[in-house]
């Protein structure tokens, strides 16, 4: 059992000569398992050790244990949906969506913020405490949703993280306005979009390598609630969540909000960084028969995310007497647009029962609904819920549209209860 | 002659070979924790070092088909299991591979995805050998309707 474990320890890992050694040992053993030949039958550079270790601190550290991972290295988290039931969503039960490592040894003294790209009149960096002093902060309670939140229902399978319900969070976020910041530095009048830089370090190993810059357009650079973001939920941003310094555009693919942020470019052209392009973040234009494969130009970037709503309490699979009136409450959001109505059904959808519908707290923010439920007989049923946008758009049934990675599934969510 | 004593001798027996089952038992039940316990440990202290087995999720949901695995990675083997491991799981974890379901087809446009964007090397002859094995083992399933029964229900007593 553990003697058959020669893993090294962190003061090991940490400690360079330690770890070349270790490096050593690890790539013997490894070929003397594989022979040699297999492992230098490819192009493998020297350096990258198969089944490499991760030198991260554990990003579960503050997290809730009922937390699913998805994948260790990049760390991916996401919430079970009744992890969800809070007005807003505390820290720990935040899913993290990383595309690369989290950067280290973040000094937030001299952290700064740079303001470029072709569209801007001219360069200029702020530090931390003079974005703090400088403009006025704003908080916002904002929905953050993983544009592949539901990816697991597609079929064919589509790549990447096979995230089900749980990769959306709303929580507040504290910072300054970007439109603030870029009228202070002044933007040109060709600027059409915005990108952003973090500190995240690539998983290739190659340090100048970016991970991730997406952006969005000036439009919604310019919206009141898109911040530059230093707190959440009051308190430091923990590091897994972009320490010291994130963009939070709310509404919109959570990977528009680049975490670990230290440049912002605005661009007189769509923003081309890593993941702008190909299937990242893009659906296709016209819709597209299950499994297509789509060439390029036939793709479009997705913006607002679509209505979606969530059941948060009861937790799948409650049992109950039939006597009970069983109060059922969740969350519901709609990208860019407000929910406007939230429905729920027990037999699966041929009769459904209006909700209590809040009104969000600040646009953006998901809306918090409730209803009460009787159930006539005993036995088995699902309860599916259903929300409908401002414009009149409502979550369907079965899976949405396929695409190539596997966006924007807002079919409506089910938990199962059994009536005794 | 006393018969006695034979019936006392088979008495004694019997208590020792009862004494001995207690004592076999109790050590196997010692056993049994310890191996527990000592897994576990395992278990946690990978989660302290941090390496790169799959996640606790992804054991739950493979462990069940029977299929033998690489404890460090959690992969199926078989033919190819090693070129793979030494090629794929130097980036990110194997968790990435063994939540994703594709054909071979679908296997090859990933890797050369991840050639032209992500820094992944060519794999030169290896390379049918990985898309053959991941074509076999991490193929997608058959297909289950546009919105299968829930499953995996866990269910509890609401209070
Ligand atoms: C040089 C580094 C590197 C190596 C080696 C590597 N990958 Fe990747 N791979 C990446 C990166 C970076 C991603 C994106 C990770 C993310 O976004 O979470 C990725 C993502 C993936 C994904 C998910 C794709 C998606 O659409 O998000 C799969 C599946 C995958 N890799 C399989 C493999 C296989 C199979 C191999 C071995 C042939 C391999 N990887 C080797 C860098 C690598």
């Amino acid at each position: 059992m553990a003697a058959l474990k020669p893993e090294p320890t962190k003061s090991e890992l940490t400690n360079p000569s330690r770890r070349s050694f270790v490096r050593k040992s690890l790539l013997t053993t490894f070929s003397t398992i594989l022979g040699a030949d297999i492992v230098y039958a490819s192009f493998m550079p020297k350096g990258y050790i198969p089944v490499a270790l991760s030198l991260q601190s554990n990003p579960m550290d503050g997290k809730n244990p009922e937390m699913i991972i998805r994948n260790e290295k990049p760390w991916n988290l996401e919430a079970r949906p009744h992890l969800l039931d809070d007005a807003i969503t505390p820290a720990k039960n935040m899913f993290i969506r990383n595309n690369g490592l989290i950067p280290e040894n973040i000094d937030v003294d001299t952290w700064t913020l740079k303001i470029s790209g072709e569209s801007v009149v001219q360069e200029k960096t702020f530090t931390l405490a003079e974005l703090k002093k400088n403009f006025k902060a704003y908080t916002y309670q904002l929905v953050l949703e993983c544009g592949g939140n539901g990816r697991a229902g597609f079929y064919p399978p589509a790549s990447g993280n096979q995230w089900e319900e749980g990769a959306v969070a709303c929580a507040e976020w504290t910072g300054v306005r970007l439109k603030d910041v870029l009228n202070a530095v002044g933007i040109k009048l060709d600027a059409v979009y915005i990108g952003y830089y973090g500190a995240d370090k690539h998983l290739n190993g190659k340090a100048d390598e970016v991970v991730i810059s997406r952006g969005a357009p000036i439009s919604k650079a310019m919206q009141d609630e898109t911040l530059l973001a230093w707190a959440l939920n009051g308190e430091d941003i923990p590091l897994a969540h972009g320490y010291p310094l994130r963009l939070v555009a709310g509404g919109w693919p959570a990977s528009v909000s680049g975490k670990w942020v230290h440049t912002i470019v605005v661009r007189n052209k769509v923003h081309d960084g890593a993941k702008m392009m190909g299937d990242s973040y893009r659906v296709p234009k016209n819709p597209v028969a299950p499994g297509t494969k789509v060439p390029d130009e036939d793709m479009k970037i997705i913006e607002s995310m679509p209505v979606k709503s969530l059941i948060t309490f009861p937790k799948s699979g409650a049992m109950f007497e039939k006597s009970r009136k069983l109060g059922v409450r969740g969350k519901a959001w709609a990208g860019e647009l407000e929910v406007s109505a939230m429905e729920v059904s027990v037999d699966f959808g041929a009769t459904w029962v209006q909700c209590q519908l809040k009104k969000p707290k600040n646009r953006l923010a998901w809306q918090e609904w409730n209803v009460e439920l009787s159930f006539p007989e005993e036995g088995y049923y699902e309860i599916w819920a259903k929300a409908t946008d401002s414009k009149g758009n409502s979550q369907p049934m079965v899976i949405p549209g396929w695409n190539p990675k596997g966006y924007l599934n807002n079919s409506c969510h089910r938990i199962g209860v059994k009536v005794k | 002659m006393n018969p006695n004593p034979s019936k006392y001798t088979q008495l004694k027996n019997r208590i020792l070979a009862f004494i001995a089952l207690i004592l076999v038992l109790s050590f196997g039940i010692f056993l049994i924790t310890w191996i527990q316990n000592d897994a576990g440990s395992t278990l946690d202290a990978d989660k302290e070092e941090g390496t790169l087995s799959a996640s606790d999720s992804l054991k739950l949901a493979i462990e069940q088909d029977g299929k033998d695995r690489d404890p460090e990675t959690q992969l199926v083997l078989g033919k190819g299991f090693e070129i793979v491991k030494a090629n794929c799981t130097n980036c990110h974890s194997s968790a990435l591979l063994i939540q994703n379901r594709f054909t071979r087809e679908g296997w090859k446009a990933k890797i050369e995805w991840m050639q032209e964007t992500q820094g992944l090397w060519p794999l030169g002859e290896s390379e049918d050998d990985i898309l053959d094995y991941l074509a076999e083992h991490y193929a997608p399933e058959a297909y289950v309707g546009r919105r299968a029964p829930l499953k995996d229900i866990e269910w509890y007593e609401l209070n």
